[in-house]
């Protein structure tokens, strides 16, 4: 398992937001996450980050425990040095892109390997022209994120969280923030990485890229897993009442 | 009285004005990054504390404050306070400014949005680096504008330690002044301000400029 994930509780004071979450991902797997706002999707994910802290359950990345839950069931983390070490193993790309702006575009990308992992300047900026050039950048890599569109900010966020080698990906809207005719480009890169067999796990509106690129689809409502399935089964066959409302309604 | 006496004993003045100018900037600009850090500090004593001492700063006179740093001492304690006034002009200046960059630098780390610092975090970076390669960058960008204003108020402001009769150059420009019933040294003094303003607003300007290749 790239990503294992047990009975995740998190609240926000009174609020319970994630309710006995439990998720794995297997190496290569492609998982679209589907639910209406407020549902917990972003939460999930900044948990599985450790951007937020889980009050109980338990997160193990290839099988190396994060988080564990002791006897009195409240969350238990590594040490912060060992946790900044885990983070190695996934990157995040944000709905707000949150690139670097004084950075240029191959600064954002290597800078990073460069000054946590502390890589070699060669291999690294090797990586990073072929990663470029797989984003179709490569013009670009001197340029300031303020100078790009939206569409290209994205992927130059999606380029410097692969620069990291991550075993696992995670995009939380990656798409909502773009103009219509920028998405696109956008999906198609992330689609062109699902088709190299990277393991991610896509928070996304987009019904019809969820069901094209997608391996399994989870639907959540209201902080737990309702349903989830191949995309076929969550499509076009889905069991649960609730389910079936959240398709309708998108499709309207 | 002739010009050149006139202006070299200006220019003592001048040398005076100019050491309150530096030694301020040198001490109130780190203070200011003390006083911030402690005005965001995880205690809410040590806040409140700032909170005050911030309010107290910018909500009285830096005259009446520059009085109470040099009397203080002797009114309370009943120390001497001979040859204490060059000390006492510093210390009432940079716990003014101190108190108006810490803030300058409050709007400017809150400024920055908190997904930089969650990119950072997702991407690996420690405290130190985010700090510093991530977050003071930006920050000194977009509160430049507003020390550039400081430091012009402070240009002006240092004929106030007049107050605590410090021969500085506007204090002797007065004395000259009505001795010789002349209106010459404030011209003199006006030009000397106007110049050494134009001066922090070209280097301002050229550190702004540094930043520009951004927005
Ligand atoms: N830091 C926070 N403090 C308090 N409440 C929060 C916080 N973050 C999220 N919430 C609440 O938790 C709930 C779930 O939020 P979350 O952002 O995970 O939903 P989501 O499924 O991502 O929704 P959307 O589709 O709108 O992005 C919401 O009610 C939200 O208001
Ligand atoms: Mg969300």
């Amino acid at each position: 398992m790239v990503l294992e994930m047990k009975g995740i509780k998190k609240s926000f004071g009174q609020l319970e937001v994630l309710r006995d979450i439990s998720l794995q991902v297997s190496p290569g797997e492609v998982i679209s996450i589907i639910g209406p706002s407020g549902s917990g999707k972003s939460t999930l994910l900044r948990c599985a980050t450790f951007l937020e802290r889980i009050d109980a359950g338990e997160i193990s990345y290839l099988d190396v425990p994060a988080v564990t839950t002791n006897a009195q069931g409240t969350a238990e983390y590594v040490g912060n040095a060992e946790l900044r070490k885990m983070k190695q193993n996934f990157g995040l790309v944000f709905q707000q892109f949150n690139l670097f702006p004084h950075y240029s575009v191959m600064k954002n990308i290597t800078d990073a390997p460069l000054h946590v992992q502390k890589r070699s300047r060669e291999e690294v900026f090797a990586e990073a022209e072929e990663i470029l050039k797989k984003m179709d950048l490569t013009k670009r890599a001197d340029a300031y994120p303020c100078q790009l569109s939206g569409g290209q900010q994205q992927r130059v966020a999606i380029a410097r969280a692969l620069a990291l080698k991550p075993s696992i990906l995670f995009f939380d809207e990656p798409t909502s923030a773009l103009d219509p005719e920028l998405t696109g480009e956008v999906l198609k890169v992330i689609r062109q990485l699902a088709e190299e067999k990277m393991t991610m796990v896509v928070v996304t509106h987009e019904m019809p890229f969820a069901k094209a690129v997608s391996n399994r689809v989870i639907f959540m409502d209201g902080g737990v897993i309702v349903e989830q399935g191949t995309p076929e089964q969550v499509f076009e066959n889905p069991q649960q009442e609730r389910t079936k409302q959240f398709l309708r309604n998108y499709q309207q | 009285m002739s010009w050149a006496t006139m202006l070299t004993t200006m220019g003592e003045g001048m040398l005076r004005t100019s050491a309150i100018f530096f030694l301020t900037v040198l001490f109130s600009m780190p203070l200011g990054m003390i006083v911030m850090l402690l005005r965001r500090s995880r205690f809410s004593v040590v806040r409140w504390i700032m909170k005050i001492y911030i309010a107290v700063m910018r909500g009285t006179p830096l005259m009446l404050q520059l009085l109470a740093w040099y009397f203080g001492p002797y009114y309370l304690f009943g120390m001497s306070i001979r040859g204490y006034r060059f000390t006492a002009i510093i210390i009432g200046f940079t716990m003014n400014y101190a108190a108006y960059f810490a803030e300058i630098y409050r709007g400017g780390i809150e400024a920055i949005p908190n997904g930089q610092y969650e990119a950072a975090d997702v991407l690996g970076y420690n405290k130190v680096q985010t700090f510093f390669k991530i977050i003071l960058p930006q920050v000194i960008k977009t509160i430049l504008p507003a020390i550039t204003n400081e430091v012009i108020t402070l240009v002006k402001d240092t004929s106030l330690a007049f107050a605590l009769a410090y021969n500085e150059m506007f204090a002797l420009a007065k004395q000259i002044a009505a001795s010789q019933t002349s209106f010459t040294p404030y011209v003199v003094a006006g030009v000397f301000y106007f110049i050494a303003n134009y001066l922090v607003a070209f280097i301002m300007e050229r550190i702004e400029k540094a930043f520009d290749y951004y927005q």
